[in-house]
């Protein structure tokens, strides 16, 4: 085994160069990280230079430093956020005992399985996005992309670390089977539904990473309230990057409203096949993708009661979103949760235990976050003085998950019939030939400052950077 | 669950199933779980996750007789989920901590004895199962893969093999689990001990490394490896392709506060006394002693009648009438009758159909076995225990034949089928049991085979416990019921389960002895069911508190 400077090939702040076990098992893990990343990695991408931040410290100077980077050489990096003085659990049973810094042995089958959870879908959106560089609107999207890629990676690496630290021999087979595994093969999925779909164009791209990137915003956002503090600690420092990843997708789909918008006025029409021919996206097909990655990502939530959820938050593993800032007791033992369920063919109200009803409560904190974004674009269309309005569809939409799967729910949240469904799926749901058309329009653009016709290009470049910066070189 | 609750039905049939799934092609039948969440027995829970309740296994159990009776042709089941990433997550956890203790032994015996039944039409009827584990399998859901011959798991990198029960619940896996994977997978002890305490469980190249399943497929090839080797395991068959299916109509049966009647089995109810009184009738002529005959007479034939009707009255009563804590058992009819249908069915023992009726016989009577119910037989005049229906008076704890009649006095005839034909459990005839398989004693036995045997007589063989004379009778049999009644219902559970099955163990024996002995116990202790036991907030979030003295 060659001998490596640990610190300068791994940036970390876990003392890395003193951690022989955690040494050894990066030792063996990273070749194959590599192995996976060539295979699996963008297509074709592996020779260019590309402008890429990397983290190489958690300092406000460090967790941002730009350069150009070949993404095999990218430094994946280990951080934490620093370490807060006599942490202590902040909610559930454990509640005021200090936070644990190695892990309990009773919670070890819990803790393990929300960290390879998490960690499952870091891979898999990478897999998922492999082929989007063939068909980038421009450079600096690519970049953006790679920028994602990249940091999904990263958070890879987070995951592994905890489980090859903390996990012994269990954790350090997970850590394998983490690359093992394959977005979208059947033989060898990934463990969550949203993340075998595939991310085939980039108008699916933008949408994933604004919306199904945002859930991950928010299942950081509880298992940083985890009473596990190396967990807690990961995951906070994800959060920073996490945030890039969801302005690519709000920016994105905004450029691509923008330009549309731009084409109707000029065309004065308000006519999808019009507008089609003319090369950009009508707004009724984003608001059916905006359904489509909606409802999809309101599933990896789960179901809306669970014991799992429960469990997780009564032994302090898994909190609540900005857990702190409530103003209840953090226990939960009595209180109880508003949420929706099927009575007669008819959604109504019920209220059950809040504890069993986690899941639901972080769903509907997430949906009110995700409507903010949509208010941005429609005021992107405001703006252009068009009086189509793009909205996120009822919860109970398109669910396959909880007690609405199998469900038939309209948009605007009304049950209906098979037949109602049927009739109206391609006016509610992207069709194959919504798909085909957005997949004609997929051609590459990367010479600097050029942007595909379907997209406008963004207000400002990347590290206050011009726009026509050349953010990727192809060697 | 509620003391008012509708009083629970054995009886269904494919058309009124909600959970299972039956499909047939050629030699191979398919049992397909798909469990509604919506559809359990009783309120204030939802079978989640394929996860099951007395209702499921209700339907599971009408399944394999459909399949045995209904279905000659075929060789080998598969048993697997419908649903998608999910095999069974076993019984559901939030009706086992609703339910009381009584419903959770009746619950747990019951499908303990359709496990086995899934076993001994293995090992007695050709019949092969083949577990196609798609997805994720826990606890009772393990517990019925084991159950079948084979296991074959899917190897998708996340479905795993479980028996989860003592760290996330506090109890056992009592539905044999612990039992069939050292028993039957051989399954080393300290790997054992490892994979019971592994919330998470053991998939793919390992699970099978350790003998916990015997192969694993991915995904795109799963279901044609199932098939070929259920289609191998179907060689190993003599069921017959062109056998004519035997198709089992609805049990009708009246029901009164008095008791329950069908054709051939009476039960008569006496509250006050808390005591059921059986009475099994022989067929009213010659039943069909010819191949032909009998297929003709199908379900109607009176050994399956019998045995039909017997085993629907023992499970009513054993779920729906806890507080009849003595069973009496009774038959009435022509012996000659019984014995040329028992001569029928040794005579035929190798055809399709008589073999699954003797296996019916066989599992009705191993219910009685497992009964937490006094049982005592009562050989009166008018009486016709002989063959097949006298092991009804070798079941019993004990046996009391009334003598002095003179010319009335009532008989026992012995048969073939009371040497090895209706095994208990533990592979003994009852009648080896009763001797302690004490050879002298058994060849006298079957030395008189065939033998109108009198009061005296089968005191001498030592078939009886007492044979008290008509002027005794009456105050003997009424003292012996009312000091039987007066005694612990619990210490007489225990001390008969300990006294019928004597000497020899097999696995199920442990299942039914050791395993279900220690699960019944954990069962009603605080740290399982307690307001802090870990089976009463399994779900709820919170933390189970356990009072740590080891006992």
């Amino acid at each position: 085994m060659t001998s490596i400077d640990y610190s300068e090939k791994i940036p970390n702040n876990v003392n890395l160069a003193g951690d022989r076990t955690l040494q050894r098992a990066l030792e063996q893990w990273q070749p194959n990280f590599i192995s996976w990343w060539k295979d699996m990695g963008p297509e074709g991408s592996q020779a260019f230079d590309v402008y890429l931040r990397t983290a190489v410290s958690v300092d406000p100077g460090g967790w941002a430093h730009f350069d150009y980077v070949k993404m095999p050489e990218y430094r994946w990096g280990i951080f934490m956020s620093p370490a807060q003085q006599d942490r202590q659990i902040q909610f559930g049973e454990h509640k005021g005992q200090p936070a644990w810094q190695e892990v309990p042995g009773e919670h070890r089958a819990n803790l393990r399985r929300i960290i390879v959870t998490q960690g499952d879908t870091e891979p898999a959106s990478v897999e998922q996005q492999r082929h989007l560089g063939l068909t980038a609107p421009s450079s600096y999207d690519l970049r953006n992309l790679f920028q994602v890629n990249v940091e999904e990676g990263r958070h890879l690496w987070a995951m592994v670390y905890l489980l090859q630290r903390y996990f012994g021999r269990d954790g350090r087979e997970e850590a394998e089977a983490l690359l093992g595994r394959r977005s979208g093969d059947q033989d060898n999925p990934r463990i969550l539904g949203a993340f075998n779909e595939r991310t085939p164009d980039w108008l699916a791209f933008f949408m994933f990473t604004y919306f199904t990137d945002r859930d991950g915003k928010f299942q950081l956002s509880a298992l940083a309230e985890s009473g596990f503090d190396p967990l807690a600690r990961t995951t906070k420092f994800m959060l920073t990057e996490e945030a890039h990843h969801m302005f690519v997708g709000e920016s994105g789909v905004s450029r691509v409203i923008q330009r549309t918008c731009a084409v109707m006025n000029q065309l004065k029409t308000d006519d999808p096949q019009k507008l089609r021919a003319a090369g950009v996206i009508d707004l009724e097909t984003v608001q059916r993708y905006l359904n489509f990655h909606y409802s999809v990502t309101l599933d990896l939530f789960g179901a809306d009661q669970s014991s799992n959820a429960a469990m997780f938050y009564s032994a302090g593993l898994k909190g609540r979103f900005e857990e702190n800032k409530r103003s209840d007791d953090h226990q939960l033992k009595d209180a109880s949760y508003k949420i929706l369920g099927v009575d007669g063919g008819a959604l109504v109200e019920r209220e059950v235990p809040m504890l069993n009803a986690l899941n639901e409560v972080l769903r509907d904190d997430f949906i009110k976050d995700s409507i903010g974004g949509v208010s941005r674009w429609n005021k992107v269309i405001e703006k252009a003085g068009i009086p189509f309005r793009l909205a996120v569809p009822h919860k109970a939409f398109n669910r396959q998950i909880g007690t609405f799967a199998g469900l038939k729910v309209s948009p605007d949240g009304r049950v209906v019939g098979q037949e109602e469904w049927q009739r109206n799926q391609s006016v509610w749901l992207p069709t194959a030939e919504d798909r085909a058309f957005v997949a004609s329009l997929m051609g590459r653009v990367v010479e600097p400052g050029k942007f595909a016709n379907w997209i406008a290009p963004p207000p400002m470049g990347i590290n206050k950077q011009p726009i026509e910066f050349e953010y990727v070189r192809f060697n | 669950m509620s003391a008012d609750a509708p009083r629970v039905d054995y009886r269904t049939e494919p058309s009124q199933y909600k959970h299972w799934k039956l499909s047939f092609d050629g030699p191979v039948a398919t049992l397909g779980m798909d469990v509604v969440e919506d559809g359990g027995l009783r309120e204030g829970y939802k079978l989640k996750l394929n996860s099951y309740d007395l209702g499921v296994d209700i339907e599971l159990h009408d399944a394999l007789q459909r399949i045995r009776f209904e279905h000659p042709e075929v060789r080998t089941v598969v048993v697997t989920s419908l649903k998608d990433r999910v095999f069974c997550s076993g019984a559901n956890i939030f009706m086992l901590g609703t339910s009381s203790h009584p419903w959770k032994v009746n619950f747990c015996k019951f499908t303990n004895e359709t496990r086995n039944g899934i076993e001994d039409s293995s090992r007695h009827s050709g019949l092969k199962f083949l577990a196609a584990v798609n997805g994720a399998c826990a606890g009772g859901g393990y517990e019925l893969a084991l159950a079948c011959d084979e296991i074959y798991l899917i190897d998708d990198r996340s479905s795993a093999v479980s028996l989860p029960e003592v760290p996330l619940l506090g109890v056992l896996p009592g539905t044999g689990g612990l039992t069939r994977v050292t028993d039957k997978r051989k399954v080393r002890h300290d790997r054992a001990d490892i994979f019971c305490t592994t919330v998470e469980g053991i998939r793919g190249e390992r699970a099978k490394q350790w003998k916990l399943v015997d192969e694993i497929a991915k995904p795109a090839q799963f279901k044609e490896v199932v098939k070929a080797r259920a289609t191998e395991l179907a060689k190993q068959s003599d069921r017959p392709a062109e056998g004519k299916g035997v198709a089992l109509p609805r049990l009708t049966r009246t029901e009164s506060a008095e008791g329950i009647g069908y054709r051939y089995v009476q039960v008569a109810i006496d509250r006050a006394r808390r005591t059921a009184t059986f009475v099994v009738k022989a067929p009213e002529a010659a039943p069909a002693t010819e191949i032909a005959a009998i297929e003709a007479e199908g379900a109607a034939w009176w050994p399956l009648a019998v045995a039909r009707e017997l085993d629907d009255a023992i499970l009513t009563l054993r779920t729906n009438d806890l507080d009849l804590g003595t069973w009496v058992l009774k038959t009435e009819g022509n012996a000659a009758h019984v014995l040329a249908a028992d001569a029928a069915l040794v005579q035929h023992k190798d055809h399709w159909f008589v073999r699954e009726t003797l296996g019916m016989l066989r599992r009705t009577l191993a219910r009685l076995d497992v009964a937490s119910r006094t049982l005592f037989a009562l050989v009166e005049p008018g009486s016709c225990f002989a063959g097949t229906l006298a092991e009804l008076a070798f079941a019993a704890d004990r046996t009391y034949m009334s003598a002095g009649g003179g010319e009335d006095e009532p008989r026992i005839t012995l048969s073939e089928a009371n040497f090895g034909a209706l095994p208990m459990v533990n592979g003994q005839s009852r009648l080896g049991r009763r001797f302690c398989e004490d050879e002298a004693q058994l060849k006298a036995a079957r030395e008189a085979i065939g033998k109108a045997l009198s009061p005296a007589e089968a005191d001498a063989l030592g078939l009886v416990t007492a044979t008290p004379d008509e002027l005794d009778w009456a105050d003997e049999i009424r003292i012996a019921l009312e000091e039987r009644a007066a005694m612990s219902p619990d210490a007489l559970t225990g001390m008969e389960a300990n006294l019928r099955f004597a000497g020899v163990e097999t696995m199920e024996t442990r299942i039914f002895g050791r395993l279900s002995a220690w699960q019944n116990w954990i069962f009603i202790r605080p740290n399982a069911v307690g307001e802090k036991g870990a089976l009463k907030v399994y779900g709820k979030g919170g933390k189970a508190q356990f009072d740590t003295t080891r006992v």
